[in-house]
């Protein structure tokens, strides 16, 4: 099925208004544990934003309680500004897509999709065209009377998409829904459901752990750890200025390494790694008052980010370990005497020196791409 | 595999007889167990007037005379109505209980399971003679509803654990996917747990309306002149007269056991089969 | 880039919140549902299981001041004495006969396969969804004097005139094996179905022979299936009422008969519960035994 006929399919769509939803001090204890540890969080109307993190981060308990299946211990809960941390789930109106498709194994297709209709009372012609509109967006048509266990995973994902959205409700939240899918499909399920939500305009929330899946489809990332926020942002923002080491190194490839502050320039703090070299590096947030001299900081600079250099003045002096050939682009392992190893990313165009194992090599970066914490 | 030389031969001859000595062995355990539960049937139609076998002459009289009989024709009625209700009660209450046990935080879950299963493990005994005599003082022995509450209370925990079982195997996700969708407790039962649970329901009221319909010891001790039990009844004839009409009452229990049990099964294997073909 | 604001570390929260969080769970039946939902049945056992049975216990020990002459009574009189005694005797006997039976076919079963595994399941199904009052009637039709073994007999020409079979304890013995066969079967059957098949076949390949094969490893894999097999048959045969009463007669009283006897012919309902919570105790001591021993077994067969 091509994008052309994608487009086709989600021209017929008419846009809704999405629902804002506001997370205001949200805290979720079970017993002595605390998977939610206070989170505030703002989602405008229309948003796409992916609560991204390792397991037991506590974005799925927060989904929970934005569905309603969980209470909060502590905080509210809002959907376009009404209180609904006691409403139950059913009354809250939102579509909900779970990581195990959860359809309805002894109904049929439309029956499934039709299913959040007659809970609204539509009638029977209603619900049939409604349904057999729904399935023919996700493209299923023709497969009505299809039991649930004689599809594929990616086909069940599909269904479960269509009758999550089939009442157009305002906000739509995924919990890992592509999760059981393989690569290439979990990457068009992504397009699809990005497009899906742009031209249907609903608010959608969605939990991944997946970093490439949320840099792809989010407007927004919330990255969270240990049932906080580390840090809210675009894409983008996350990816040039991870605010702290986590979010550095959980998206994206990050090296990491030890250094000590030796003075502060106008724009960039100088410091020196452990091998003795002097390098410059800018806080994440750029108003940071630079530490005193002597105190040791974690520098992060990104594989791509890193320059090979003929031999020359001021540059990091490294030996060449691995070279490893990824299609698109060479990925050298470089070690810089005691101060560890750096992965650097060449495109395979690129000029530049092409070293081999064992090879000495010079290193270079741009103050503004290594981040100092 | 060893090979045959002549050497060998010895060996597996020995084997072949051991064998055949197994299978004997075997074959005679599985005569012991199939014959008593059959042998009532032939004697059913037994044409003499009292207890012979094999039986000389082959007749259908002793089911006429069950079906004209107004004393054994009250107890099978009763008895197959007692086991109805039974089986109503049992699921009703059965369903609340499980729907508790499985999908609920409520506290002391493991007190409350002892207590539902607790008749299972009292000899059926000591529950009939406390029962029959609080039945006494309350004038029960004999009611309708006095034997549908034993009843209820010897098949209730059957029904309990099909139904646990039942429930626990079906996907939680399913009621939230549908409560997500604007179904409350109600509807999500109606649509979903409901349907999802058809099997286990089906087994479980097979068991039990089995359980009350062969239920004798309690049976023999809360029957009274009101009412008696199709159980009751028999126990009392065989100790009094013995004749054949006692297998014809044996034999219509065969039937329906084995007709009930057996499309229970049938329906099991109709639905693995289906299920197998899907994935 | 968005700063990040988190409340304060997370405090107790209020009792007001948490009696809320209690009471109104969305997950699954709030507690006052769910308690509602087991209200009906549990009342309902109160009432015509827990209370009946409290009661009976009761009158064994105060009639109406606390006693325990109907307990000394059972230790001291001989003839009941030897009642209880007859019904461990026969328990025992009929559970080491069940098993002897029982083993064999349950490893014969889970050797098969195809049409002949499910008329074979068919086989043991068929006596357990009989009625025990039934089965129970059948030995009688079996075992009488013109009864289906002495025509048998008597038309082989083993014996001239028939034998008394029925109303003693062989045939008790016999009956209730019968009855009780099929619960030692299933749980040995399916201890040895869940045996790995490849296991027996290692053994081979490390030099065992067939008998050793069994011994070192079916056998003992198979003991939790033979405990619960065991426990079972031999918990249900001494509280068994129904084949006793049939089959055995007047001169083999068991304990249930015992008990029922007690009840209704002698209206000696103290004596009676006296009986009856000696069955039930040692029953609950045996269920008992029965949890630790497969607790401990599973440990062992890992």
């Amino acid at each position: 099925m091509s994008l052309a006929s994608l487009r086709d399919r989600l021209s017929i769509i008419e846009p809704i208004r999405g629902g804002a939803v506001s997370i205001d001090a949200v805290v979720k204890h079970y017993g002595s544990q605390t998977a939610v540890a206070g989170v505030n969080l703002e989602i405008e109307p229309g948003e796409f934003v992916a609560l991204l993190g390792p397991s037991g981060s506590g974005k799925t308990t927060l989904l929970m309680m934005i569905a309603g299946f969980e209470q909060a211990s502590e905080g509210a809960v809002r959907i376009d500004g009404a209180d609904v941390s006691w409403m139950p789930p059913h009354r809250r109106n939102i579509g909900m897509v779970f990581q195990k498709y959860a359809l309805f194994p002894h109904m049929t297709l439309i029956e499934n999709v039709a299913f959040p209709l007659r809970m609204r009372g539509h009638t029977a012609t209603e619900r049939k065209r409604d349904a057999a509109a729904a399935l023919r967006l996700v493209g299923l048509d023709g497969m009505e009377r299809r039991l649930p266990g004689q599809l594929s995973g990616g086909q069940q994902q599909r269904v479960a998409l269509a009758r999550a959205i089939v009442y157009r409700p305002p906000v739509l939240l995924m919990d890992e829904p592509l999760g059981a899918l393989d690569k290439k499909l979990r990457e068009r399920m992504q397009i699809e459901i990005k497009r899906l939500q742009a031209s249907l305009g609903a608010t959608v929330i969605f939990v991944t752990h997946d970093q490439d899946e949320a840099l792809t489809m989010a407007d927004r990332i919330a990255v969270m750890n240990h049932g906080k926020i580390e840090q809210v942002g675009t894409p983008i923002d996350l990816y040039e200025r991870p605010a702290n080491v986590f979010v550095a190194s959980f998206i994206g490839e990050t090296n990491l390494l030890e250094a000590i502050i030796v003075g502060a320039e106008e724009s960039a703090w100088v410091l020196r790694l452990v091998n003795g070299s002097v390098v410059r590096a800018t806080p994440a947030a750029a108003s940071t008052p630079v530490p005193a001299n002597g105190k040791t900081v974690k520098m992060a600079i990104r594989p791509e980010r890193i320059v090979l250099r003929e031999p020359g003045e001021g540059l990091v002096r490294g030996t060449v370990g691995e070279v490893i050939y990824a299609g698109s682009s060479l990925i050298y392992f470089i070690q810089i005497g005691d101060a560890g190893s750096l992965t650097v990313r060449v495109p395979v165009q690129s000029i530049g020196p092409r070293p081999s194992r064992g090879d000495t090599v010079f290193l270079s970066w741009d103050a503004v791409n290594a981040l100092a914490y | 595999m060893t090979p045959c030389s002549g050497v060998q031969q010895p060996r597996n001859l020995s084997r072949r007889f051991a064998r055949a000595l197994w299978t004997g062995l075997c074959g005679a355990v599985f005569l012991f167990l199939l014959l008593p539960t059959v042998v009532v049937i032939p004697a059913s139609f037994s044409a003499a007037k009292y207890f012979s076998f094999p039986p000389a002459t082959w007749s259908v009289r002793w089911y006429v005379a069950y079906f004209h009989d107004e004393d054994w024709l009250a107890a099978t009625s009763f008895s197959l109505e007692i086991a109805l209700l039974s089986t109503v009660v049992a699921l009703v209450l059965g369903v609340l209980v499980s729907l508790a046990l499985v999908r609920s935080e409520l506290p002391g879950k493991a007190a409350i399971r002892a207590i539902v299963l607790a008749p299972m493990i009292v000899p059926h005994i000591v529950i009939a003679v406390a029962m029959y005599l609080v039945y006494m003082r309350w004038d029960l022995v004999g009611t309708l509803p006095g034997l549908v509450l034993a009843h209820t209370v010897v098949c209730v925990p059957l029904v309990v654990i099909n139904l646990s079982t039942g429930l626990q195997k079906m996907d939680p996700s399913l009621e939230m996917a549908a409560a997500s969708m604007g179904a409350d407790r109600i509807a999500a039962f109606r649509w979903v747990t409901l349907p999802l649970l058809a099997p286990s329901l089906a087994t479980a009221a097979a068991f039990s309306f089995i359980t009350s319909l062969d239920e004798a010891v309690i049976s023999y001790f809360l029957s009274g002149s009101q009412g008696k039990t199709l159980t009751r009844k028999m126990f009392e004839d065989i100790d009094f007269d013995l004749s054949p009409i006692i297998a014809v009452a044996s034999t219509l229990i065969i039937v329906v056991s084995v007709a009930l049990m057996g499309s229970i099964e049938l329906l099991r294997a109709r639905n693995a089969r289906l299920a197998a073909r899907e994935a | 880039m968005e700063a990040i604001a988190s409340a304060a570390p997370a405090k107790d929260a209020s009792i007001g919140r948490r009696v809320a969080l209690l009471m109104r769970n969305s997950k699954g039946f709030p507690i006052p549902l769910a308690v509602a939902m087991v209200a009906p049945l549990l009342i309902g056992l109160a009432v015509a299981f827990v209370q009946p049975v409290g009661q009976l216990l009761a009158t064994s020990l105060w009639h109406p001041d606390f006693t325990l002459v109907e307990y000394q009574r059972i230790g001291a009189t001989p003839l009941y004495f030897r009642i209880i005694a007859r019904t461990f005797l026969l328990a025992t006997t009929v559970t080491v006969a069940a098993l002897l039976l029982g083993y064999p076919v349950a490893l014969f079963l889970a050797r098969l396969s195809g049409w002949r595994l499910t008329v074979a399941t068919a086989c043991i199904m068929l006596p357990l969804w009989t009625s025990v009052l039934v089965r129970s009637y059948s030995w009688i039709v079996i075992l009488q004097r013109n009864g289906l073994l002495n025509t048998f007999l008597q038309w082989l020409g083993v014996i001239n005139a028939p034998l008394p079979l029925l109303y003693n304890e062989l045939a008790v013995v016999v009956a209730m094996t019968h009855v009780l066969l099929p619960y030692m079967i299933l749980p040995i059957w399916a201890a040895l179905r869940a045996m790995p098949r490849d296991l027996p076949l290692a053994a081979e390949s490390l030099g065992a022979n067939g008998p050793r094969v069994f011994w070192h490893v079916v056998l003992p894999l198979s003991m939790p299936g033979v405990a619960s097999g065991t426990l079972m048959v031999f918990i249900l045969a001494l509280g068994f009422y129904v084949t006793p009463a049939l089959v055995g007669g007047p001169r083999t009283l068991m304990l249930a008969t015992l008990i029922g006897q007690q009840t209704i012919e002698l209206l000696n309902w103290p004596f009676a519960g006296a009986l009856a919570a000696v069955l039930l105790v040692t029953t609950l001591v045996l269920v008992a035994a029965f949890n630790r021993f497969l607790g401990l077994d599973k440990k062992a067969a890992s």
